[in-house]
């Protein structure tokens, strides 16, 4: 299997600028994280806010640079510190984010959203463009009549569909989502998720996805890495963190996740009445 | 007797395209030392039903029911400034933003205070030393020094704990937490649904719990309401709830959940509800 996407010891500090009361200071927000993605395989990085998994997924999408650590996109290096971002590199990564209510511009058309990376990374005709916009539409499970609507106009989950249609129209080979249903109610999520699934078996995309709920984790994910204040405390196969996880701190957000089924819920009604 | 007894309630908002019906002829009751969680998707009445208990609504909405009854009061018959003795003091609520629900010009402690001294008419000392013991029953360490800080300097998670401080500050009859842990990290939710079960069963409260997480309803409630498009679906208590669904609507809802998933697809709402028929699937 090819892999798509390979980091190695990836680390990113942030400077924080000093005032009149504080000193500068530097935050590690992720020291020293490797992985490798193959393609068509989905890699779920989960933790809790602020444990740098946000972080890492603009370094994968090439939207921050990384301090040190090396990068590979489909085999090539990439750095864009030094180089820069090529065309040719945006369209192989994009990314779908959290909310999809802050993540399309009010004022744009959905058309436009859709024609915008081609406007910009290719040279296509406005025609073709058009034609491209309507055949991903129809791809997310809308319909041409909602080429011409503003984003106002559509419900959470439809936003979000359009938000992956828009990462998906210059092909890529690596989509990153950031917490893509976390926004989403428990049925709109079920359509988005079987949506992604879908895509992902057509266009043999390989997926970075970032979530905090576990539950979506273990239906979506092939391999699952777990994140505590930057560092990879957990990394393997679903079925091995799922089945076994060796570290503190996968064991406590196992813990925490609730349990929706009838065996859990006795439990507790029955440790109620005892108390 | 029913704490909170609602028959009937009907909430409708004046829109330019005419009348849109929210809740559409809900009843239910809470009673003391109860949990009852209701459950709906975004656009199901869930929160805009328990903002007319609580007199929250804006002037555009128009409620109605045969009975809208707290601790053997009318709540239909009560004026603002009667109503306003009890929103905050008998009956209080926290809303699902903590970050956006607190003021972010005052400290804290302030905030709590206001409550106590509207309410209980406490005196400075008084008031600061009860807000003091509040922070430290929801877990704030140092609470003293925290009744200083501003909610800018405090995670989701600690506002959250402040919001219930200020609900629970004049011991409540009923509290009404409108999706408390969504904006949250599942550990720190798991923290703040342990906090809620165990201040309510130490005080005695009755608890609404509104929510669309499934994982949730079955980690804190005791019976459950299902709503959908502004109706009530089912209500059943928590355990025939997640045994055997009646309606097709909660059965949908459950079998959406990621880890009931069969095969590679997960089943959706409305690969189930073909139609959505409220008036037979109402338990």
């Amino acid at each position: 299997m090819t892999i798509v996407v390979e980091g190695k010891n990836i680390k990113r500090d942030y400077h924080v600028g000093g005032g009149l009361f504080r000193g500068a200071r530097t935050v590690h927000a992720v020291k020293g994280v490797s992985f490798s993605v193959e393609k068509g395989k989905t890699l779920a990085i989960v933790g809790e806010s602020g444990c740098g998994k946000s972080t890492l997924a603009r370094i994968i999408t090439l939207i921050d640079p990384a301090t040190s650590g090396e990068l590979f996109i489909d085999g090539n290096k990439v750095d864009i510190a030094k180089h820069g971002l090529s065309k040719e590199m945006r369209r192989k990564v994009q990314i779908v984010f959290q909310n999809p209510y802050g993540s399309l511009n009010p004022r744009q058309k959905i058309g436009d959203v859709l024609g915008e990376p081609l406007l910009i990374n290719t040279d296509k005709s406005a025609e073709e463009r058009r034609d491209l916009a309507m055949k991903m539409l129809k791809k997310v499970g809308l319909g041409p009549e909602h080429y011409n609507r503003y984003p106002h106009m559509f419900s959470g989950g439809q936003r979000q569909r359009i938000a992956i249609a828009r990462a998906l129209m210059l092909n890529p080979s690596l989509l990153v989502l950031d917490e893509p249903v976390s926004a989403l109610d428990l049925s709109v999520q079920a359509q988005v998720l079987n949506l992604l699934a879908d895509l992902q078996d057509e266009f043999q995309l390989t997926y970075v996805f970032i979530s905090h709920d576990l539950s979506v984790v273990r239906y979506i994910a092939d391999d699952v890495m777990v994140m505590y204040f930057g560092e990879a405390v957990e990394y393997g196969s679903r079925e091995a963190v799922f089945s076994d996880p060796k570290h503190a701190y996968t064991k406590t957000l196992f813990a925490a996740t609730p349990r929706a089924d009838v065996a859990s819920i006795k439990a507790r009604l029955a440790k109620k009445k005892a108390a | 007797m029913a704490l909170l007894d609602i028959q009937n309630l009907v909430v409708e908002f004046q829109t330019a395209s005419g009348p849109f019906r929210a809740v559409d002829g809900v009843s239910l009751h809470v009673d003391e030392r109860e949990v009852l969680a209701i459950v709906g998707e975004s656009g199901s009445g869930k929160s805009v039903s328990m903002l007319a208990v609580m007199g929250l609504l804006p002037w555009t909405a128009k409620v109605t029911a045969d009975k809208m009854s707290f601790g053997g009061r009318d709540l239909l018959k009560l004026g603002p400034a009667e109503r306003r003795k009890i929103v905050g003091k008998d009956m209080s609520m926290i809303f699902q933003e903590p970050m956006a629900s607190l003021n972010p010009c005052f400290a804290v402690g302030f905030q709590i205070e206001e409550v106590l001294r509207f309410h209980m008419g406490m005196d400075k000392t008084q008031r600061r030393a009860r807000a003091i013991e509040l922070l430290q029953q929801v877990g704030i360490p140092e609470p003293a020094e925290r009744l200083n800080s501003f909610p800018h300097q405090m995670s989701g998670g600690q506002c959250q704990r402040v919001m219930i401080a200020i609900a629970i500050a004049c011991n409540p009859k009923l509290l009404i937490a409108d999706e408390p842990t969504t904006a949250l990290d599942v550990t720190i939710q798991k923290q703040i649904l342990d906090l809620l079960v165990s201040l309510q069963a130490k005080y005695g409260m009755g608890l609404i719990m509104i929510t669309h997480n499934m994982g949730v309803v079955a980690e804190t409630a005791d019976r459950v309401i299902v709503q959908y498009k502004g109706r009530k679906m089912e209500e059943a208590d928590v355990l025939s709830l997640f045994e055997s669904p009646k309606s097709n609507y909660t059965r949908a809802l459950l079998s959406a959940l990621p880890e009931n998933a069969v095969g590679d697809r997960l089943p959706t709402v409305s690969d189930m509800l073909f139609e959505p028929a409220p008036s037979g699937a109402s338990a």
